[in-house]
């Protein structure tokens, strides 16, 4: 077999792993050389793991020969995992100087989930800071480059992820989703990305940012790479005491079809499918070429068997100042511990007080630091009420929208982000802008369903534009199902990038 | 102008469960591990990791926030504290604030005032902290950090303003020890710092009665107390100082203090600006604590006995005295032994063993450091002990001989009697040989006696005794004593 082994999507490798056309070892080595190629131009990657890959990648194929691996459905997947998620062995520095040097003793339970079926972790990808941002250029550590156009940005803060698959470094890799940073990197750079249901899948190992709102999910190229990725780290896990114990999708590699448990599957049309179009989405300044493109792609959706409905989410309008009260509220808590005191680096002092100042003061950048003062603020006697509580009960508004849409219709169809992939340094001295990169994303967050990007285009410039379709608490495998048939029938997610 | 104390209470109690509030990793007696032994990622609060309820710890809270006659909360919220301190791994301590685990109780104090019933606010479960030593070595100072005791249950448990003096405050606190000794989830143990007490203290003008109360005076409070004794000096000297301070036109500050156990004064550890802010909000990585109905019920039927109400109920069924009645019930394990103890023997009377216990036993008990779990004399044994005495096999004598050596074999009392050979002699007979013997010997005496001293009884009685070498039955000595004086008389 002659192709470019890189060019696989997850299914294509395991397939071919499987038939035993490809080992693990040709497959991993053909991804570590186009990571050491790319790298130089894209820097997807924080921390590589060639050796202790291709050591795990000959095991696999060790066991994909005496069968000991036939029950492990990813046996000799190598995969790229966003530096926000521990991996034991590995440094960890969620892309901020203050973890320089931390290598956790432990896994997150969403990779040890993928790792006990048989993936790889090859690497550690780029993220903004402790995961705040939109387009990796608040990583303390060098910016990502987006694939298709060197001089703009991936999207974030999951860019490393999502470069990384865009530029064919993986076949697939794993991101977080805070308020969008799965869904628009993955719009960014034309990939197929899943914000899974808030307490879907395991925080365990996840270095919080906003705890009521982070969720691991996967990047790829079809939804049904992202499915089997989704199905193997989903579900409760002891601990993380806010996962749910709801039944998972569990995948026939066979037919390489869902099949879910409730009886739902994979295979098209959609007849029957209710997908609602919100007006607010539609409204604000955004790119022609991105509402156009979302427009046509329900329209394919229509053509597949869905019903189209034209729906209201009328609080989507305060997601924006919702989130950015309470994720930098919760961020203030949870980057409280990094005192220089435990783990990670330090600025040494005589007195202890200036250890911790010193430290926080100039290892943190300055977007970590600005929500953190936010935070802080929202949070402090005599403004709770006003910043934090108000929040609150907008968050439960929001919610309600949703499940009010959800009435009427089973999926909501929106675009991801107001523009396509925008040029770097474009939003460097305007934050407010910056934030306002996710607000289609936000909602999604704050009521905690699932959310699914996934490339329906090009604009102009040849940079992908990407749909997300929101669904149900715990319905991913609808949102999977829409998303597999529309990939039936066009091929946006299998072009590639030139490079 | 005559003041008046107003006191409440906070006390942080851990709870002695197997493992910490969130993690695996086992509670510790920090006073004895080696630091940072019982650690793990969770509670050395590494990111990305995640806390997991230990249930036992609600148990053990909801068995106290019972036993103190509270409301328990069907649902309750932990909230992050936050605050910077080295020995706060995650920058914030998990603790409850607007929705505890239990409010609105309350528990009967005993005074030389006599009853009194002291209201409880609130009680919630929160993770404790580590430690700190601080190092000073050739000026070059420096500080050392030792997790075990990060993220051990504690249960706050915060009083109304009931307090009115030192000495209910020590009541109260010598109460609900033993409250969280009976329920065990406490040892007790205020010098290693599992239970901790902190008053705060503040005065106000008295006034007559029918008037408003006078507005409280500035609050101050007072940590680090590791004995009853500290606790009560420490307010009592609290109240007096303020009440100078206030007599002299003076302002009392508000200030947190500390004890000095050497020279019994408060000395200022942090003067208060104003009100910490702990920026308070819910604990997004813990759902609310749901309190099931039937889970209180079912912990409410398997509370013990509390101290108060055994108190009540062995003074009233074994007509005991008061202060044996409180010697008694301060140890639930005291308190079993001596409940056992009148079960073996009901024949013996129960204020028998209670004495019994409580004066020679807790003697010895104290004089070998031994607790009643290290007790080799089992409760019938006591009785049979007991019951030996009162049938006048024995005297009290040789029977605190007898316990002495139960106390250090676990051998039985009659046992002991027998192979000693400590058999009291009641034989009227020989007694009578005894007696003659003696009068034989001392015939000055006996004529002393029988021209009127009347003294000199007592050093034949004594005489007759060493002769019995201590066995013979005093009763029956003293009555053959007077027949043969008597005898003598008459010829
Ligand atoms: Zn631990």
């Amino acid at each position: 077999m002659n192709l470019e082994l890189t060019d696989l999507t997850l299914m294509q490798a395991i397939e071919a792993l499987r038939s035993g056309e490809i080992s693990s070892r040709e497959l991993t080595r053909a991804c570590l050389e186009r990571i050491e190629k790319l790298e130089p131009s894209l820097h997807a990657f924080l921390h590589l793991a060639a050796e202790s890959a291709l050591a795990q990648a000959d095991e696999a194929d060790r066991q994909q020969v005496t069968g000991d691996g036939q029950h492990k459905p990813l046996l000799g997947i190598p995969i790229a995992v966003k530096d926000v998620l521990a991996v034991e062995g590995l440094p960890c520095t969620a892309g901020s100087k203050i973890l320089e040097g931390f290598v956790p003793p432990f896994t997150a339970t969403a990779v040890k989930r993928l790792q006990e079926a048989g993936a790889i972790a090859i690497g550690k990808t780029n993220t903004d800071e402790f995961a705040m941002g939109s387009s990796t250029e608040n990583s303390a550590y060098g910016m990502t480059h987006n694939p298709w156009d060197l001089t703009r940005v991936p999207g974030g803060s999951s860019g490393g992820s999502a470069a990384a698959v865009a530029a064919r470094m993986v076949p697939a890799a794993l991101g977080t989703d805070t308020g969008g940073s799965v869904r628009q990197p993955a719009a960014f750079c034309g990939v197929t990305g899943l914000k899974p249901t808030y307490g879907r899948v395991s925080r365990y190992g996840l270095v919080a940012y906003g705890s009521s709102l982070d969720v691991a999910g996967a990047l790829g190229h079809t939804a049904e790479d992202v499915a089997l990725l989704f199905s193997i780290m989903a579900g409760r896990d002891a601990l993380d005491a806010t996962t749910q114990d709801v039944a998972v999708p569990t995948i026939d590699l066979v037919g390489a079809t869902l099949a879910v448990a409730s009886g739902r599957g994979l295979a098209p049309p959609l007849h029957g499918l209710r997908i609602g179009v919100p007006r607010e989405y539609f409204v604000r300044g955004i790119q022609v070429e991105v509402e156009a493109g979302v427009r046509q792609a329900v329209s394919v959706l229509e053509g597949l068997g869905a019903e189209v409905h034209e729906i209201s989410l009328p609080h989507s309008e305060y997601a924006l100042p919702v989130y950015y009260i309470i994720s930098p509220a919760e961020a203030s808590a949870n980057l409280a511990r990094y005192d220089g005191i435990r783990y990670g680096s330090r600025i040494q002092a005589e007195a202890m007080w200036d250890i911790f100042y010193r430290t926080r003061g100039r290892k943190f950048g300055a977007e970590v630091e600005r929500r953190i003062m936010l935070g802080t603020y929202a949070l402090s006697a005599g403004y709770y009420d006003a910043y934090y509580g108000q929040a609150q009960k907008v968050r439960t508004l929001i919610k309600r929208d949703f499940e009010q849409a959800f009435e009427r219709v089973d999926v909501i169809a929106a675009p991801v982000a107001p523009t396509t992939a925008f040029p770097i340094g474009a939003h460097r001295d305007d934050p407010l802008a910056m934030y306002l990169e996710d607000v289609f994303t936000l909602p999604a967050n704050l009521a905690g369903v699932p959310g699914l990007a996934f490339p329906v285009g090009f604009d102009g410039a040849g940079l992908p534009v990407g749909m997300q379709l929101m669904g149900q608490h715990f319905h991913e495998d609808v949102l999977l199902r829409a998303a597999h048939a529309y990939q039936q029938v066009t091929d946006w997610h299998m072009r590639a990038p030139s490079l | 102008m005559d003041f008046e104390a107003v006191i409440g209470l906070e006390v942080h109690a851990e709870l002695a469960t197997q493992s910490k509030m969130f993690c695996a990793c086992p509670v510790v007696d920090t006073t004895q591990t080696a630091p940072n032994s019982a650690v793990c990622q969770v509670c050395s609060g590494m990111p990305g990791t995640l806390p997991v309820l230990n249930q036992k710890a609600v148990e053990y809270g909801l068995r106290v926030a019972l036993a103190l006659d509270c409301q328990i909360a069907p649902f309750s919220i932990f909230a992050r504290k936050n605050y910077f301190y080295p020995d706060l791994p995650k920058g914030y301590q998990i603790s409850q604030y607007e929705q505890p685990l239990a409010r609105i109780g309350r528990m009967t104090i005993v005074t030389s005032q006599g009853e009194k019933v002291i209201r409880i606010r609130r009680v919630h479960l929160e993770e404790d902290t580590g430690k700190l030593t601080h190092v000073g070595r050739n000026g070059q100072a420096y500080t050392l950090v030792d997790l075990n005791r990060a993220g051990v249950p504690l249960l706050e448990i915060v009083t109304e303003p009931d307090f009115r003096s030192a000495e209910e405050v020590r009541a109260y606190a010598e109460a609900l020890r033993a409250i969280l000794r009976y329920l065990g989830v406490n040892s007790g143990d205020m010098q290693k710092g599992v239970l901790r007490i902190e008053p705060n203290i503040s005065l106000r003008p008295v006034v007559a009665a029918g008037f408003k109360p006078a507005l409280l005076g500035t609050r101050v409070e007072v940590k680090n107390l590791n004995s009853f004794r500290a606790l009560e000096r420490a307010v009592a000297y609290q109240i007096q100082r303020q009440a100078e301070l206030l007599e002299a036109g003076k302002v009392v500050q508000q200030v947190t203090l500390g004890w000095d156990e050497a020279k019994e004064v408060t000395v200022v550890q942090r003067v208060k600006e104003s009100e910490d802010d702990y920026r308070y909000f819910p604990e997004p990585d813990l759902p609310p604590l749901a309190v099931e109905a039937g889970w209180v019920a079912q912990i409410r039927t398997s509370l013990p006995e509390l101290p108060y109400a055994r108190l009540q109920r062995l003074r009233e069924q074994y007509d005991l005295s008061d202060y044996t009645a409180k010697l008694l019930v301060a140890e639930k394990s005291i308190a079993d032994y001596f409940e056992q103890a009148v079960t073996a023997e009901p024949s013996v009377p129960a204020k028998s063993i209670a004495n019994w216990i409580s004066g020679e036993l807790f003697g010895l008990m104290n004089q070998a450091g031994v607790d009643a779990a290290g007790l080799r004399v089992r409760p019938a044994a006591l009785a049979g002990l007991v019951k030996l005495v009162s049938q006048g096999q024995i005297n009290q004598d040789t029977a605190r001989k007898v316990l002495a050596e139960m106390f250090a074999s676990g051998e039985g009392a009659e046992e002991i009697v027998k192979k000693r050979g400590l058999g009291q002699v009641s034989d009227a007979g020989a007694i009578a040989q005894l007696v003659k013997d003696v009068l034989a010997e001392y015939p000055n005496e006996a004529a002393a006696y029988l021209s009127g001293k009347a003294g000199v009884a007592n050093f034949l009685f004594g005489q007759v005794m060493k002769k019995a070498q201590g066995k013979a039955n005093p009763q029956i000595v003293r009555r053959e004593l007077e027949l043969q004086l008597a005898e003598i008389k008459a010829d």
